[in-house]
Order: C-alpha cells, then structure tokens, then sequence
C-alpha cells in the first residue's frame, strides 16, 4: 500500500470518528451541546498533535524510539508545580490565577528540559542510557517531593491538586486554550527552519555530522521545541505524554517509512484517533466512570511491554 | 592538503592523541596503521570534526577546520565510521541519495540524481538499489555505504576500518574500489586499517602510531621494512618479497 493511501485512510477515519463524536446522540438541545462538543475536539486535536509531533522529532533527535519526552520527568515536575503552587500560596492565592499558572508551569518545565539537556547533552561520550536513568530519578523525586507536600495540605486544596493529577478534556478551559493555540502555532513556524534536517538526524550523529548538519545547534533547538509543545500540552490537559509513545511507535510500524513529512502527519493522525476514540469510550461506554489517561495509560502500557519484549527478541 | 599541527586530545587523564603532526597529501591513499589503541580512530574522526581535539589544529586546503561552514566542509570531505548502526530502514538508493544532502538539503535535483545512479553503477549495485539495508550481506552494505560517500562528491574521503568483518574476496573488492577513487576520479583517500598487507599493496603512504603517537611515517617502502614495524608492533615480522610487493607474514 502506498504511503499517501495509508495516510488518507489515517485522516477518514479521524474524520470519521470527529464527525460520531460531533453529531452522534444530539438532540434538541444540540444548540447547547454541539459547541461544548466541537471545543473539546479542537482541544484534542491541538494536544494530540503536540504530543505526537514533539514525540517522534524527539526519538529522531535521541536516536531511540522507547524514549518519551515524559520518561526524563516533564509529566512529574509539571505535578510538583501544581502541588507546590498549592501548598506555598494555596489554592485561592492570586498565582493560582490560570494564566500565571500557565506561564509558570510552562516557563519552568522548559527551563528544566534545557537544563538536563546543558547537564547531558554537552557533555563528550553522551549515553542515552544515562539520559533515561537521571530523568527517571529526577521524575522519581519530583514524585516524592509532591506526594510529600500532598499529604501535608488541607483535604479541599488536596481536591484541587487531585484534579490537576488526571489528563481530562471534560473540562478543558477556553481561555488557554487560545493561548496554547498560538504558543504552539509560533513553534510550529519556528520549527519548519529546521524541518529538512530531521530524515538526516535519523541516521545518527556522525552521519549528520558528515552530511554537514550544524549537529549541536539543530539538536538544542529541536530540544526547545519539544520542551515548548510538551509543557503546553501538559499544562493544558494534564499529564498524557505516555500517548506520544504509543502513537509515534504504530505510526513507524504502519507506514515504514524514514520521511519525516509522512511520519510527522501520520503520527498525529493516529494521536487524534486514539484520543478522540477514547474520548468516545470514557463518555458513552464507561459514562465518565474513568478517565482518559488511564485508557491510553493501559494500552500505552501493553504497547510499552510488546516493544520491550520485541526488542530483546531481535 | 590536510595539515594536522601539534594534535593533543585526551579522554579523562588518559592522551589518546599527543602532539601529532601529519600532512596528508593530496591525490593518494594514506593508511593510519599500528596496534589497538594507538589512536588511530581518534585522530581521523578529529580530522573529521566528529570529535572535539584539545591542543592543536587541522588545516584542510589551507583554511583551519573550525573556520569552515559545516556544509561547505561536507562537500570537501566525507566520513565513514567502522560501526553504521542506522536505525531507521532504508534501501541502498534510499541511502545512497542521503549522499546528496551537502548540495540539494533533501530535495533531489537531476543533477542529483545522476550523481546518485553513478556512486551506485561505480559500486556495481544496480541490481540491489531498491533492496533495504538489512537484507544485505556485510560487504554489499559497506559497498553501500561507500556508494553513499562517492555521491556526496568530496575531495577527501575518510574511512574508519573499511575492511572491518569483510572476507577476503570483499575487502579486495573494496581496497580496489579505493585504488579506482584515487586513479581514475583524482580523490584523497584516507583508511584505518588493521592487515598491513592490504597497507602494502594498496596504499601510497603509511603513517604508523603507537600509543598515542607517530612513530613513523613515509612511503609504502620504507615503513613495511622488518625494523620499523618491529618497533611499531613489537614483533618480529618477516617480510617476503612478491613480484613488485612486499608480503609480511605475521603468522609465526
């Protein structure tokens, strides 16, 4: 099958499943209904796309197609700032206000990003594996740390962490969602500057190298990139980076191909399907009995597990 | 030329490369010989700005590395590592075209692309272009890699180990190949090698290192001589005289 049939096919069944989510079950209240529905989709489809994009130029850059930008801690410091927030100023506090919080949580999860990439990345010999073991135990302490906090707090302000803990697009909030919109519509242009590079990247460093790539500088601002698209996605739905995974995975899986223009377009193309078929789940099959995260946490997880055992197979 | 002035580069305390000055001249094969861990490696991946030096500097046509653009350097010269652990799949054309980079950023012009059928007919591999990398045997792969580096159409051609893993009939096949480079397209060839009797029989001039630093270095003649590779690998090696070669027998 041709790469441009697969992709049509990616795009009609997300369309499809747009569409059932948008009109099944309307009645007469559809007035009501239809713009609450059509806010969530965009919002899907504006954090899908972020997470599968950032995702597969993030492996491409790594080299590694098991690594998520939420395995070196992102998804855990974003908790630790919401809980920290919390529990320094509480819950009604002024930098509670949505858009202080967002610039916050945005601006020190891509200051942390930069500098575990300054702490790793510049140094001579650099080990992916070291990479993963230092954003694992930092993910770990940022863990604790907010666990920590967590259980010092009131029971109510604890509520509001709790809530901030679980990716949800049941109430995704309007006002950032026009700045998020925007944020990562500017990075989005940024990035095309360094769009050609990528299919070279995937051949590894000293290929790059070779081929003439300005290796260090694309690969740092490709880390910001990802950084940017990640926290805003993080911040506006909650934590949900383990999706990039399974998505970037079955997106290299169904195409098979190195072309970052077919991979890129595909992989958001899966990411919409899977959040939006989701979405379809958690609202009319379990009727908000369960979140997302913990639907795409699950079959991340199998996936996860499929492609460790595949690995140490081959 | 390449000119390499005073080159020091060290791993932790340990020098790799100390003080090593070596010009490389143009229009022939220069092999880099002598035991494990002399820094052979080392030193051409600086050579080829892969890795960072410390002391020293390398000059390629009279202008120092660092003041090169890094895409015009990669149509002066090109680099192959001994281990080409390429991730993603790719066919052999597909590989081959990423040679074309330097010049076209990814989107192939007709000039490309005859480059690209030429590198490919230079290596014989017509009949496996549309083959993916993995379904090869290890010489038809190092024949594609090569390939890839003859599209990218530099003067100086660098490689680490070329005949690594290869059996005898192949690494002939590609000590030939490197000959062709030199006679009949006029380019700059520099290897890694390990059997010195392919140093021998295919190369102009020899630069021997030893822990860290050259030891000797001259034509072909004067360094495949019992004395100097006594004192390059600490062994006796005899040498026979074949035809117009010399053979070193190191067996014994």
């Amino acid at each position: 099958m041709h790469n441009r049939t697969k992709l049509v096919i990616l795009g009609i069944l997300s369309l499809g499943l747009i569409a059932i989510f948008l009109f099944s079950n309307l009645d007469e209240h559809w007035g009501y209904v239809l713009p609450r529905r059509a806010m969530k989709i965009f919002a899907i489809v504006l954090t899908g796309s972020a997470i599968a994009f950032s995702t597969v130029i993030f492996q491409t850059v790594t080299n590694n197609r098991i690594l998520t930008p939420s395995i070196i801690g992102l998804d855990s410091l974003y908790l630790l700032i919401q809980t920290g927030l919390i529990f320094l100023f509480g819950s009604t506090h002024s930098l509670m206000n949505q858009y202080v919080n967002f610039f916050i949580s945005v601006g020190l999860m891509i200051v942390f990003a930069l500098l575990l990439y300054h702490f790793l990345f510049k140094r001579e010999g650099e080990n992916i594996y070291f990479l993963l073991l230092v954003g694992l135990i930092f993910g770990t302490f940022f863990n604790s740390l907010s666990e920590f906090m967590q259980v010092l707090i009131d029971p109510n302000e604890f509520q509001v962490v709790q809530d901030q803990m679980f990716a949800s697009f049941n109430n995704v909030n309007t006002d950032l969602f026009y700045i998020s919109l925007i944020g990562m519509a500017v990075t989005t242009l940024y990035f095309l500057k360094f769009a050609k590079f990528l299919d070279v990247l995937s051949l590894g460093k000293d290929q790059a190298i070779n081929l003439g790539v300005d290796y260090d500088h694309i690969v740092r601002h490709i880390f910001i990139i990802v950084a940017i698209l990640i926290s805003i996605a993080t911040v506006l739905v909650g934590p949900i980076t383990f999706l990039g995974l399974l998505v970037a995975n079955v997106a290299y899986e169904f195409l098979k191909t190195y072309r970052h223009r077919v991979l890129i377009l595909g992989a958001i193309l899966v990411s919409i399907i899977a959040l939006v078929g989701g979405q379809l789940i958690v609202e009319r099959v379990f009727t908000f009995s369960t979140t997302i995260s913990v639907i795409i946490n699950f079959a991340g997880g199998v996936y996860f597990i499929y492609l460790l055992l595949r690995e140490s197979r081959a | 030329m390449i000119e390499v002035k005073e080159l020091s580069k060290t791993y932790g305390d340990k020098p790799v490369v100390n003080n090593v000055s070596v010009n490389i001249q143009k229009g022939k094969i220069t092999s880099f010989i002598g035991p494990n861990g002399a820094g052979k490696s080392t030193l051409l991946s600086a050579v080829s700005r892969l890795i960072k030096y410390d002391i020293g500097n390398i000059d390629i046509d009279h202008q120092s590395i660092s003041q090169w653009k890094n895409r015009e350097l990669s149509k002066k010269m090109a680099i192959l590592k001994q281990a080409n652990n390429i991730t993603v799949r790719l066919t052999v054309r597909e590989l081959v075209s990423f040679g074309r980079f330097p010049y076209s950023q990814g989107n192939l012009t007709s000039e490309d692309i005859d480059h690209i059928n030429e590198a490919i007919a230079f290596m014989e591999l017509e009949n496996l272009e549309n083959q993916y990398l993995d379904e090869l045997s290890g010489g038809q792969k190092q024949r594609a890699h090569i390939a890839m580096v003859i599209a990218q159409d530099t003067d100086y051609i660098l490689l680490d180990e070329p005949l690594n893993n290869l059996d005898m009939k192949h690494a002939v096949q590609i000590m030939k190949v490197l000959r062709r480079l030199v006679d009949e397209l006029g380019k700059t060839v520099v290897i890694v090698i390990h059997d010195i009797n392919f140093a021998s029989f295919y190369s102009d001039y020899i630069v021997a290192l030893k822990e860290g630093e050259i030891i000797n270095q001259g034509p072909v003649d004067d360094i495949i001589e019992e004395s100097s590779l006594k004192e390059i690998y600490d062994m006796d090696i005899p040498i026979k005289q074949l035809d117009r070669c010399k053979v070193c027998v190191y067996f014994g």
